[in-house]
């Protein structure tokens, strides 16, 4: 697994519950290493070890964990890179989520050695969505639920998501658009950032 | 037939920086996202020559040369500040009526961006602006990620190479190792002895014939050395021409003058580098565990070798002297 996703997990767990509790988890894990470096390379086997390590120490079904990270990575200020990238996906949350078809490629783009597994969104309504997510990396639906409703914060719109279990070996979201400019959605300045 | 204002509008959605001039090189119409570049202006009627400074090509001086440049590149920069450069090409329009010019940003997009606080929708649909600013961005994050693991590699070799116990330029033991060898010694209660060399001449070596001589010098020394002694003895470079050996389960005297006299001998034997030929030799100091009680600290043996060393400097060097009692003594006086 790409250590950019690893490294997500640790800075999730190190600012949410703290420093003391990530060397908690690596610890138990027990992979001679204490910290992740973003752009190398782990074994799936080391990622899974620190993912159940993860889940003992903190208590929490995993899903859960993993959805609140996805609502960490959009949300946090720490993050505020890859908040900006998926809001370059569109002007409007609809655009988003069609331009999640594209996210794969343009992780790839940015980072070639990262593959994420392809999501496809059907629309069977205005406003009624689901998002299908191929297998490849375990609990990446759960991350992207919590991605989901926070970039939906983002924007300012209302939305509901339910995981629907998996068919045909691919996870399913429906996601439903209740409200657009529910509330004031976050700014995005295509040219806020200081290069 | 499509009206000039039927053109106009579909320019607006398909290439929203447009200029259109008329047959006098006067504007007649601009796109909504240069509008927004300059929201002050009365575009209407102006000169497109006053707007814009046409870098290249450099012949164009007037509307009939711009006319001329139909199809190819243009450089432009605004005159008045921010001088953003521009990047067009230029389209006549028919019956001699003027040309629709296309701008874009080429690469000052990313400053554009910014000063004009331009948004997704200025730009057309079809535009890769958008595109190119993600990978901007995306590039410059990953670029970030790599630059902090480049800093923290750096960091940990550092710290490796601080560790390491191996001496780079003579694949010696290095002075670190040779603590951690006696240290060991010490402790385990071994019997050994340590022998401290320093090298005669060398400074004139180093100074006469250069440091490339000098290392040549010092890397015949660590093979003159390693070939002196046995695989269980230590050899280490613990200065610049300071080596100690350490000989473990050695109570014999007699071994290591043997030893000694053999490898200043062998030390002596000129070394050829460049052309010329290096002469350096070499004085020692020993003393033996067996000499000193129990229990006694590796900065105390180190001494007494270092004491006998310069006792055998003292004596005209190139030669090799055992530590006796009171020789510190000595040392004192002669180095007042």
């Amino acid at each position: 697994m790409h250590g950019l996703i690893n490294r997500a997990i640790q800075v999730f767990v190190a600012s949410t519950y703290g420093e003391e509790r990530w060397r908690d988890v690596m610890d138990l894990a027990g992979l001679g290493f204490a910290e992740f470096e973003a752009m190398l390379i782990y074994t799936d086997e080391q990622s899974n070890t620190m993912l159940s390590a993860m889940e003992q120490v903190l208590e929490r079904p995993l899903p859960e964990i993993l959805e609140d990270m996805g609502t960490f990575l959009v949300s946090n200020p720490q993050v505020e890179a890859l908040r900006r990238l998926l809001r370059f996906g569109g002007v409007n949350y609809v655009e988003f989520l069609h331009s999640l078809d594209d996210l794969p490629d343009r992780a790839r783009l940015a980072v070639a050695d990262l593959h994420l597994p392809a999501l496809e969104l059907v629309e069977h309504s205005p406003g009624q969505f689901d998002l299908i997510c191929q297998p490849g990396l375990p609990g990446y639906a759960f991350v992207m639920m919590g991605v989901l409703r926070a970039m939906g914060d983002d924007y300012g719109d209302l939305v509901i998501l339910d995981h629907r279990g998996t068919q045909d070996g691919a996870e399913v979201i429906s996601i439903t658009l209740v409200e657009t400019d529910f509330a004031e959605g976050r700014a995005f300045d295509l040219g806020a950032h200081s290069l | 037939m499509m009206t000039s204002a039927d053109l106009l509008a579909m320019a607006d959605q398909l290439c929203p920086m447009y200029a259109l001039v008329d047959g006098n090189g006067r504007l007649r119409g601009v796109g909504p996202t240069l509008k927004k570049l300059r929201p002050d202006f009365e575009w209407e009627g102006r000169r497109f020559f006053r707007v814009f400074d046409l870098l290249r090509p450099r012949w164009v001086r007037s509307m009939d040369d711009l006319l001329q440049t139909a199809g190819s590149k243009l450089h432009l920069q605004f005159r008045d500040s921010p001088h953003t450069s521009l990047k067009g090409v230029l389209v006549p329009l028919p019956d001699g009526e003027g040309a629709l010019i296309n701008l874009s940003f080429g690469i000052s997009v990313l400053e554009a961006v910014r000063d004009y606080d331009l948004t997704s929708a200025d730009f057309s649909p079809t535009d890769l602006t958008i595109e190119m600013l993600y990978l901007v961005e995306a590039k410059s994050a990953a670029m970030e990620a790599s630059r902090q693991l480049n800093l923290r590699l750096q960091g940990a070799m550092i710290a490796a190479e601080e560790q390491a116990f191996t001496d780079t330029l003579t694949g010696l033991k290095n002075r670190r190792a040779m603590d951690h060898i006696l240290g060991r010694l010490i402790g385990a209660g071994a019997d050994f002895a340590l022998m401290h060399v320093d090298l005669d001449f060398f400074k004139e070596v180093n100074d006469t014939l250069g440091h490339a001589a000098g290392d040549a010098v010092l890397q015949n020394v660590a093979k003159v050395m390693v070939e002196c002694t046995r695989q269980t003895d230590t050899v280490a470079r613990v200065g610049g021409d300071e080596f100690v050996m350490l000989f473990e389960g050695v109570r014999e005297p007699k071994i290591l003058e043997t030893l000694a006299t053999r490898l200043i001998t062998q030390l002596e034997e000129p070394v050829p580098y460049g052309g010329r030929l290096c002469k350096v030799s070499a004085s020692a100091g020993t003393t033996l565990s067996v000499w000193n009680t129990v229990p006694f600290e590796a900065a105390e043996i180190l001494h007494q070798a270092d004491v006998a060393l310069y006792a055998a400097k003292r004596a005209g060097r190139s030669r090799h002297c055992f530590y006796e009692q009171g020789m510190e003594k000595d040392e004192q006086l002669a180095t007042p």
